[in-house]
């Protein structure tokens, strides 16, 4: 077996074994969270023994460990069980799947982050490749501090800023991000730009920064000063024999960052009222709604590793190392 | 002569070149108004000791500086155009075309991404000497020229997958391929095995003669500038002390300064009286992971004698001293320490067992830590081993700095603040600190200046014979050996070849690996690689 293939295979069972461990973290952590589900939905005037009988229902009396085997062993088959919420004290049942929850939350998550990346990883490779070319010139700087400083501001006043300028003063863009499923595609692009630019400049700054590093870090090897010394270009230098050597790092920050537009763009979302899945784990675990929370939280981490896991793929089968064995 | 006449003559010439650098805050002069005249086709060799510019010097001549150097003053005029006033976008239509340059690590120096053919050819197609074709077949044929296995295929490699020697090699090819008129070889054999460094050697005078190209070669070796130059130039401290033809220079050198470099080697050890054995390797195999490289290994170490251990890279002599320390336990065989067999892993010697034998490494740099003060680093084993402590402690470590001939205000430096030699120096008294018998050098003055390592040398034989220590002497320098020793162990591909008595291992008849060992010892004479050529053919 090639020997990269090997490494490959290697990584995707200690993915694997990550996601094992993840899911007893998260499991573990909602367990610990303080306040009752029964307690919370039926109110302080619910009798004790209400409250036992709602719990039996929804199968919290079981022992945490078979808890834990059900959801796990459902989740492994696509089903992250069913939500507590509509559920009431009266005992109708309007409760819903949680995959039918998290589904068209996840796909226009997943919609945003996509627009997101398409535009801001070619966007910070180029400035990070061209700063790094025309390093400590007026260029580089001017880069270095705006992409600094947008993302130095809090996400939601970058948000707000945009609101102002391309929504109100400029009306170019709308202000809400209100898409569902019936929405068709240009619709949906031109209501998810603000958000999509917001995430743009907030993300922009760590991928370009991390790649002007990383090429400027090479710059000091003796293989650069050869480079010169046969002739090279400063480009030539820096896209032939920097640039090469440089994915394995550039990879590992763009997947951090891709990561981030699929976990952590809550902020935006509620500021843009647009139906992520961040807004849809906060709200469940506001109302202690704990099969969503669960699931919200798996899918995170699932996306995490996936994310890390071609990072470091990429920086696999760039080693030539790795790639060409002796 | 006319001044044109004169032009087309001399190739380089560097009127007053004065270069700084950037350290500390400041800038510091590097060359200090050097002159140099290169003609077509001779070369040229720049030696000194580190700190001499040589390198900021050879580089120069290319137009180039390193970043954080810049010119300050002269000139450097490569047929009449002053490099010096040049932009980079400028010269680089100089460099790769009309001259190259030649790494000291070939290693570090490929870039890892590319096939080495790619890199060969790189600089003759950007400047249309040859088109792709063409370029790929003449590198072939300088592959060849330069001895290089599969001359045909090698080029289609990565640099992972060739050997440092071949990397060198392939390196000559590639500043060769554009048939330029000079280039820089900056010190390209340091780094070799000598037999290597034969080869290597031989293969680049061979193809800087059969094209007429003019170089300048970097080294601090005076054996190896000897058999390559045609002048040799001596710098120090970015002055020029002296030049003159290599054979002059070699036999009548008119500074003080380049007659101190030429005697280095004058250091000359009396045989001690044989003594019992104090450490005896005995039936020796090891191995990392499934990698075996020690081979039945036997050593016999007696009290208050140096035994040198020689060998190229690969040859187990470090191996060794790790198994003697216990840091790499032995796969079978036992290690004696006067009649007593020592635990094989470090962790069950007794403390007593782990203080008898010290170590000192060959890169003082990484062998301390970088925050702790002398006071600290010599401290530990005084406490750790002696218990002691306080007033005690820090009169021991003044003795201590006594004996490595450092001054007693030496005590609060960080290892940063002091030169090379004196890092060794903190190294030896930290090793001395534990009181031990026994004391293993690996390749200590490998990383050191000539005169430098005469110094530690010295210091180490006076020690000996103050102390009644004794030394396992780890070295790739045969000099070094022959200065020091009084026992010799010649060790090949995890085997011992030969062991004795100095005289015995340094007098014919040799085994062969011996004899290879000892004849591509670079000696000072011009002709001594000729002659070696000859006779091996």
């Amino acid at each position: 077996m090639h020997p990269v293939l090997k490494t490959v295979l290697g990584r995707l069972g200690l993915g694997l074994a990550t996601l094992f461990i993840v899911s007893i973290i998260i499991f573990s952590a909602i367990e610990m969270l303080p306040g009752d589900f029964g307690q919370a939905i039926l109110g302080q005037a619910a009798t004790e023994e209400t409250v036992a009988a709602f719990r039996r229902e929804l199968g919290l009396d079981e022992p945490p460990y078979i808890r834990y085997l059900q959801w796990v062993g459902g989740a492994i088959q696509g089903d992250l069980g069913t939500s507590f919420s509509g559920r009431n004290a009266s005992g109708t049942d309007r409760s819903r799947e949680v995959i039918d929850l998290i589904a068209p939350r996840l796909w226009n998550t997943l919609f945003l982050a996509s627009v997101t990346a398409i535009i801001a990883v070619p966007v910070s490779l180029f400035l990070g490749i061209t700063s790094a070319l025309y390093r400590n010139s007026v260029y580089d700087r001017t880069i270095n501090t705006t992409t600094l400083t947008t993302i130095s501001f809090p996400e939601f006043f970058v948000a707000y800023i945009l609101i102002l300028l391309l929504a109100s003063l400029y009306p170019i863009f709308p202000s809400l991000a209100n898409v569902d499923a019936s929405t068709p595609l240009n619709e949906r692009l031109y209501r998810s730009a603000l958000p999509a630019f917001t995430l743009t400049l907030v993300i922009v700054a760590h991928m370009m920064r991390m790649t002007r590093a990383a090429i400027i870090n090479l710059l000091a090897s003796p293989y650069i000063q050869m480079a010169r010394l046969s002739g090279a270009s400063q480009t030539e230098v820096i896209l032939k024999h920097a640039l090469p050597n440089a994915w394995a790092p550039i990879a590992t920050v763009i997947a951090f960052n891709l990561a981030y537009l699929v976990v952590g763009v809550v902020v935006v979302e509620v500021v843009f009222v647009y139906p992520g899945v961040g807004q849809l784990m906060v709200d469940a675990v506001t109302s202690r709604d704990i099969p969503v929370v669960q699931g919200c939280a798996l899918i995170f981490a699932v996306t995490y590793i996936l994310l890390n896991l071609i990072a470091d793929i990429i920086g696999i089968i760039t080693n030539p190392r790795l790639l060409h064995p002796k | 002569m006319s001044s044109k006449a004169q032009k087309a003559d001399h190739l380089i010439q560097i009127n007053n070149l004065e270069i700084e650098g950037f350290s500390d805050e400041q800038w510091h002069p590097i060359i200090k108004g050097v002159n140099l005249t290169l003609k077509r086709g001779q070369v040229m060799g720049l030696i000194g000791e580190s700190g001499a510019g040589k390198s900021t010097l050879g580089l120069a001549a290319m137009g180039y500086t390193q970043p954080g150097c810049r010119i300050t003053g002269g000139e450097i005029l490569f047929e009449g155009t002053n490099l010096a006033s040049l932009r980079d976008s400028e010269k680089q239509k100089f460099w790769g075309n009309r001259m190259t340059y030649v790494a000291q690590s070939a290693a570090a120096s490929f870039n890892p991404a590319h096939r080495l053919i790619d890199q060969t050819t790189a600089s003759a197609i950007r400047f249309k000497i040859k088109n792709e074709s063409d370029a790929k077949k003449d590198a072939k044929k300088l592959y060849k020229a330069l001895n290089l296995p599969n001359p045909e295929s090698i080029g289609d490699r990565y640099p992972h997958q060739v050997s440092g020697g071949q990397l060198q090699r392939v390196m000559t090819a590639m500043a060769m391929s554009p048939r330029p008129d000079l280039i820089v070889f900056d010190e390209p054999t340091t780094a070799l095995d000598v037999t290597t460094q034969v080869e290597v050697l031989t293969a680049m005078k061979n193809i800087v003669k059969e094209f007429n190209t003019a170089a300048i070669y970097i080294t601090h070796d005076l054996a190896v500038v000897a058999q390559m130059a045609d002048v040799i130039k001596v710098l120090r401290y970015g002055n020029e002390i002296e030049e003159a033809k290599t054979r002059k220079m070699l036999t009548a050198p008119k500074e003080e300064y380049t007659k101190s470099l030429w005697s280095v080697r004058s250091l000359e050890k009396k045989p001690v009286e044989a003594q019992k054995p104090i450490l005896e390797v005995k039936n020796i195999d090891a191995a990392y992971g499934k990698f075996k490289v020690l081979h039945n290994v036997n050593i016999s170490v007696p009290r208050g004698s140096t035994v040198a251990v020689v060998g190229e890279s690969g040859s187990g002599k470090s191996t060794t001293a790790r198994v003697i320390t216990g840091l790499l336990p032995q796969l079978s065989g036992s290690i004696e320490f006067d009649g007593a067999v020592l635990p094989k892993r470090l962790e069950d010697r007794t403390k007593e067992q782990k203080r008898i034998i010290q170590m000192i490494y060959q890169m003082a740099d990484t062998a301390m830590n970088p925050r702790q003060t002398v006071r600290e680093i010599i401290g530990r084993p005084l406490e750790f081993y002696l218990d002691l402590k306080g007033k005690e402690k820090e009169d021991r470590i003044l003795q201590l700095l006594e004996m490595i001939e450092l001054d007693g205000q030496f005590i609060d430096r960080l290892p940063s603040e002091l030169s090379g030699g004196q890092k060794q120096r903190i190294c030896i008294a930290r090793a001395l600190a534990a009181d031990p018998e026994f004391i293993i050098c690996d390749e200590v003055t490998s990383a050191l200046d000539q005169i430098v390592q005469e110094g530690i040398l010295k210091l180490l034989m006076r020690l000996q014979k103050e102390l009644n220590l004794t030394y396992l002497f780890i070295t790739h320098d045969i000099s070094t050996v022959r200065a020091i020793s009084d026992h010799v162990v010649v060790m090949n591909l995890g085997e011992v070849v030969e062991q004795g008595i100095k005289s015995d291992v340094f007098s014919p008849p040799h085994p062969d690996y011996t004899e290879l060992l000892l004849s591509s010892v670079p000696e000072m004479d011009p002709d001594w690689l000729n002659n070696l050529n000859k006779k091996r053919d």
